[in-house]
């Protein structure tokens, strides 16, 4: 009996891991590795009519001669370089407030600023471009009551672009303020206690103390951001479509057209892993300032 | 301890941002009882007024809403309890069994959590097609649940679990999977509640996937809805459309004032998810 009952046992141990795993590996292998090796066949392949055709490097070839992807790329990357510094600047000032000493309430601030990214995308980019309307929307009511004129915000390529920015920064500053917080909450106030003996004013103290302490918090909360914006859609896609002239046309809503728009599954394919060589490569430089010492 | 600015400017600088981060929620819920023409007047009255069961109304007629939101309940929910199950299972079996090939087949899971979704987009919509799921919860559900950060966040929180009790309650008979239920999962509650918040906000807002996967009126989920009574071409009633958005916000909103500062943890811990 003995014997019997260990052997029984030894095979539980060796099927334990195998239970905990099978769903999970079975759900990833069918709907996360399958695509993932299906759309590389994709992007070498013409689809039409459920017949795939092998056409080498064409769609590659077509995306890297087509202007209006580059300007997709373009557009992404304005949107970044300009939105992102600006946001993470905010995250930072927020944080350190919300974390300064003086402030009584700092769970009510957290929970007011951290509240925007609770809304789902679809809704709040609904109000953001009833708030821009040009017919007398909100924006245009504050500017046409303060004596300025009002503007067409989705009518020019600038002003659109730059509605996507305060939209996207409205709903993200929040929450990265509160990491810059969680942070900051690790930073010892001694720094800052023997940095005001020293006279360092407060403008001295975050550029010698709040911003080295928290260098790796803002690194993770920038590729953080950069990782969200270069995937940017549903803002698009709500308030622009990518309009006026492409001019917030990004990668993603470019990629989501050529594929359920056009049904030109081989180039979506292949735009698509042009996305995920750029996010790759910055990931590993995510990993490498991550492991540099300050 | 920055005694150099005066603590009313931080007042005055954190409560401003307060106000811009509550606005649009509070235009969102007023905006739910105006007439339409009130939501575009110059003279914009911040005052609720009484049109709010019109609007409803006109929701209705134009988009099948009860089915839609059960759609978003059905799926979300769903979604969730799924992900705790499969993702703790799987978190768990990577970190508390040692077999052949474990830490190989981790680092490969690891790896897709760079890929963008965008890569899996059109041979998914390829295989929904055959399968013949468009239109139907598990296109949306399944697919979410190969998603490898529950996997990995769940790992993280095992990993401090001690062996010695996983050992002792092994040593007195108990299966692995009633020690896992009964011993191993109470004690993880922080880190379940993590796990389904985020997985719950993100399905609840979920867009890009629903609007390749689902084009049938009542199979949308309220994103999806609400998109499509906006889109261009499409002439519907702002009032209206702010009603769905309300119906949107509110779960969301209630279980945030309810756990908000598990809540807040819960979305931090999704901060790794890049």
């Amino acid at each position: 009996m003995e014997g019997v009952q260990t052997l029984d046992f030894k095979i539980r141990r060796r099927l334990a891991p195998i239970i905990f795993l099978a769903p999970f590996i079975i759900v990833f292998l069918v709907f996360m590795v399958y695509p993932i090796f299906y759309s590389i066949v994709l992007s070498f392949t013409k689809f039409s009519g459920g017949m795939t055709t092998f056409v080498g490097i064409q769609n590659f070839k077509y995306l890297l001669t087509e202007q209006l992807f580059y300007q997709s790329l373009f557009n992404t990357l304005l949107i970044l370089v300009i939105q992102v510094p600006i946001m993470t600047l905010l995250a930072m000032i927020f944080g350190s407030l919300m974390n300064s000493a003086l402030v009584r309430f700092r769970g009510l601030f957290r929970m007011f600023i951290f509240m925007p990214v609770l809304i789902d995308a679809v809704s709040y980019s609904i109000v953001f471009s009833l708030f821009f309307n040009a017919n007398n929307g909100f924006i245009n009511g504050i500017l046409t009551g303060i004596g300025l004129p009002a503007q067409d915000w989705f009518g020019s390529g600038n002003l659109a672009i730059i509605v996507i920015m305060i939209a996207v920064t409205w709903r993200w500053t929040g929450y990265n303020s509160v990491i810059m917080l969680a942070g900051l909450q690790n930073v010892s106030n001694d720094l800052y206690e023997a940095a005001s003996i020293d006279g360092a004013n407060t403008f001295v103290q975050f550029i010698k103390i709040t911003i080295p302490q928290l260098r790796p918090v803002i690194i993770f909360s920038v590729f953080n951001s950069i990782n969200g914006t270069l995937q940017l859609f549903t803002e698009i896609n709500l308030m622009t479509q990518g309009g006026p002239a492409n001019s917030t046309m990004t990668i993603v809503e470019y990629l989501y057209r050529t594929g359920f728009r056009d049904f030109n599954f081989g180039v979506a394919s292949a735009g698509s892993y042009i996305l995920a060589i750029i996010i790759a490569v910055l990931t590993l430089i995510q990993m490498r300032a991550m492991r540099e010492k300050a | 301890m920055r005694k150099l600015i005066p603590k009313t400017v931080i007042y005055i600088v954190l409560t401003v941002a307060s106000i811009i981060a509550l606005f649009p929620f509070f235009w969102t819920f007023v905006a739910a009882t105006h007439t339409e023409s009130q939501i575009f007047n110059l003279h914009y009255t911040f005052i609720p007024q009484g049109n709010i069961i019109i609007n409803l109304k006109n929701l209705q007629l134009a988009m099948p809403i009860w089915n839609n939101l059960f759609n978003s309940v059905f799926i979300t929910v769903v979604y969730t309890v799924l992900i705790l199950v499969v993702d703790s299972m799987a978190g768990y079996g990577f970190t508390k069994f040692r077999f052949k090939g474990r830490d190989i087949i981790f680092f490969g899971c690891l790896a897709t959590m760079m890929i963008p979704q965008q890569v899996t987009m059109v041979p998914l919509f390829i295989q929904m097609t055959k399968f013949h799921w468009v239109n139907s919860p598990q296109a949306i559900i399944l697919p979410g649940l190969a998603a490898f950060f529950g996997v990995f966040l769940m790992r993280q929180n095992f990993e401090s679990f001690p062996d010695e009790l996983i050992e002792s309650a092994r040593i007195d008979g108990s299966g692995e999977l009633r020690t896992f239920i009964s011993i191993v999962a109470p004690a993880m509650k922080p880190a379940f509640a993590a796990l389904g918040i985020l997985s719950f906000v993100a399905q609840w807002g979920n867009y890009m996937w629903p609007l390749i996967v689902l084009n049938a009126n009542k199979s949308y989920t309220l994103p999806l809805t609400l998109s499509m009574l906006v889109a261009p071409g499409n002439v519907i009633d702002y009032g209206a459309v702010m009603v769905g958005a309300v119906l949107a916000l509110l779960p969301v909103l209630i279980f945030f004032l309810i756990f908000q500062k598990n809540f807040i943890n819960g979305m931090m811990s999704g901060a790794v998810k890049g």
